[in-house]
């Protein structure tokens, strides 16, 4: 399982180096809603800094979704869906892979939303390491349960759009736990937080290990019968 | 002879309408059988039903020892299938997709440069994003892929599609090749004088069923093999 979820996560960041999809589109487009909202929240910078967490969330949420759906873009050409089950791939190394790869991808945006926050809403990070480890607590959760919904959607003619309405109300807690992890970490929320321990980063790895594990166990029958 | 391919009373529904409705099938190991038929006989169904792509609704089959019904996931690492579509990622390279769908099936790629060589898809062209490519040459890369894995059944849809006369050749010595080595191979095709010389054995399908069969071991290594073919009463064109 594990080559197999090197192998393809390999090959889907390979790809993405070469067609730079989700560093030309995907990334400019959440940058373009920070910007956006700065214009919408006004000059001011406080109320700016106070919605900055759920800012960054909702940005990183709407990214994933089109990282997910170039995802499974990958295989819709040519025949490439029925390549990659007729490799004799485990699926549980594909799911694996295919969320890895987009886990990473959401990780490079991140940093670069991150800089947006500090730079455009002037927040101030108390913590750099509770904000990582939310950070990447969420992203696992976003990226596995986008690649769960992204199998199911696959085989579908309406896939574009089937997969915000089926992905986004599930992915609901990540924005919630997310953005009050990062309230506590920048110092805007009640309490002390960003440990391990916070309840709300609990949360995320909770989401992020339940969707992982059903991934591993479901993804294979899900690509057969998409 | 073992069997490589079996299959009873094999019916297969998708949508409305029956792909296959009862096709009985056997092909023995290291057999070249090729399917034809005119366009929605079943052809394309029953090699994705070799393999493990498409569902029996109905009936039996066996694939390489493997039940279709139970095994068809652990039954794909030993099937190589060339469909109409090439299944190859236009960003990558010809030789990184070649190296993808060996190390995907598990194969060594100690055959790898042979199989890029022998289809003339060396020098400057094995560095080529596949995208670039023209269908034939797209072609000749999927072909490169199951050279290279070498898999005990190959499938292989319209298989000549595309390809120039001088790929078409390394096409009829590459079939020739591995069913030396012991593979078997199954081809669906419309093109009876680049296809029959290859096979044992030419089966008829219409409507989803098989109508007919016939040796044509002897006939098929003649000279004017297919004209033969066409002439013989009651063969492999069915009206």
């Amino acid at each position: 399982m594990w080559r197999d979820t090197v192998l393809v996560a390999g090959k889907d960041l390979r790809i993405e180096l070469r067609s730079r999809v989700v560093m030309h589109q995907v990334v400019p487009v959440a940058v373009l809603m920070l910007v956006l909202f700065a214009f919408a929240l006004g000059p001011d910078r406080a109320p700016m800094a106070q919605a900055a967490p759920g800012l960054f969330w909702v940005a990183v949420l709407f990214a994933s979704v089109l990282a997910v759906q170039r995802s499974f873009a990958l295989e819709a050409p040519d025949g490439a869906r029925d390549g990659l089950r007729l490799s004799g791939l485990d699926p549980a190394g594909v799911f694996l892979g295919k969320t890895a790869a987009v886990a990473l991808q959401l990780v490079v945006l991140e940093v670069v939303l991150t800089a947006g926050v500090v730079v455009l809403y002037g927040s101030h990070v108390r913590s750099y390491g509770s904000i990582v480890v939310a950070a990447l607590a969420g992203t696992a959760g976003l990226a596995a349960a986008g690649t769960l919904y992204g199998a199911l959607a696959a085989g579908l003619r309406v896939r574009e759009t089937l997969l915000p309405f089926l992905f986004l109300p599930v992915a609901a807690p990540v924005l919630l736990a997310g953005t009050r992890a990062w309230q506590a970490a920048l110092g805007l929320g009640a309490g002390n937080v960003g440990s391990a321990g916070d309840p709300w980063v609990r949360l995320l790895l909770v989401f992020a290990a339940v969707y992982l594990a059903l991934g591993v166990v479901i993804f294979g029958p899900l690509q057969e019968a998409s | 002879m073992a069997l490589a391919v079996l299959l009873r009373t094999a019916v297969c529904v998708t949508g409305r309408f029956p792909a296959l409705a009862g096709v009985d099938l056997a092909v023995a190991q290291g057999e070249v059988v090729v399917l034809e038929g005119p366009n929605g006989a079943g052809k394309t169904s029953v090699l994705r039903v070799c393999a493990g792509l498409l569902a029996l609704s109905s009936g039996q089959g066996t694939v390489l020892g493997y039940d279709l019904r139970r095994d068809a996931a652990a039954l794909r690492r030993r099937v190589g299938m060339l469909g109409h579509g090439s299944a190859l990622y236009d960003d990558l390279t010809v030789v990184e997709n070649v190296r993808f769908g060996a190390r995907a099936a598990g194969a060594e790629l100690s055959n790898l440069e042979g199989a890029l060589d022998r289809l003339e898809l060396g020098g400057r062209v094995r560095r080529t994003p596949v995208g670039r490519l023209s269908a034939g040459q797209r072609r000749r890369v999927a072909l490169a892929v199951l050279l290279t894995r070498r898999p005990e059944l190959w499938l292989l849809d319209e298989p000549h599609a595309g390809l120039d006369a001088g790929a078409r050749t390394t096409l009829g010595e590459i079939v020739a090749e591995v069913v030396a080595e012991g593979a078997t191979v199954l081809l669906a095709s419309h093109e009876p004088e680049v296809s029959w010389p290859l096979a044992d054995r030419v089966v008829s399908l219409v409507g989803g069923r098989v109508i007919g069969a016939r040796d044509v071991r002897r006939v098929s290594r003649r000279a004017g093999a297919s004209d033969e073919l066409r002439a013989v009463p009651g063969g492999v064109h069915v009206a």
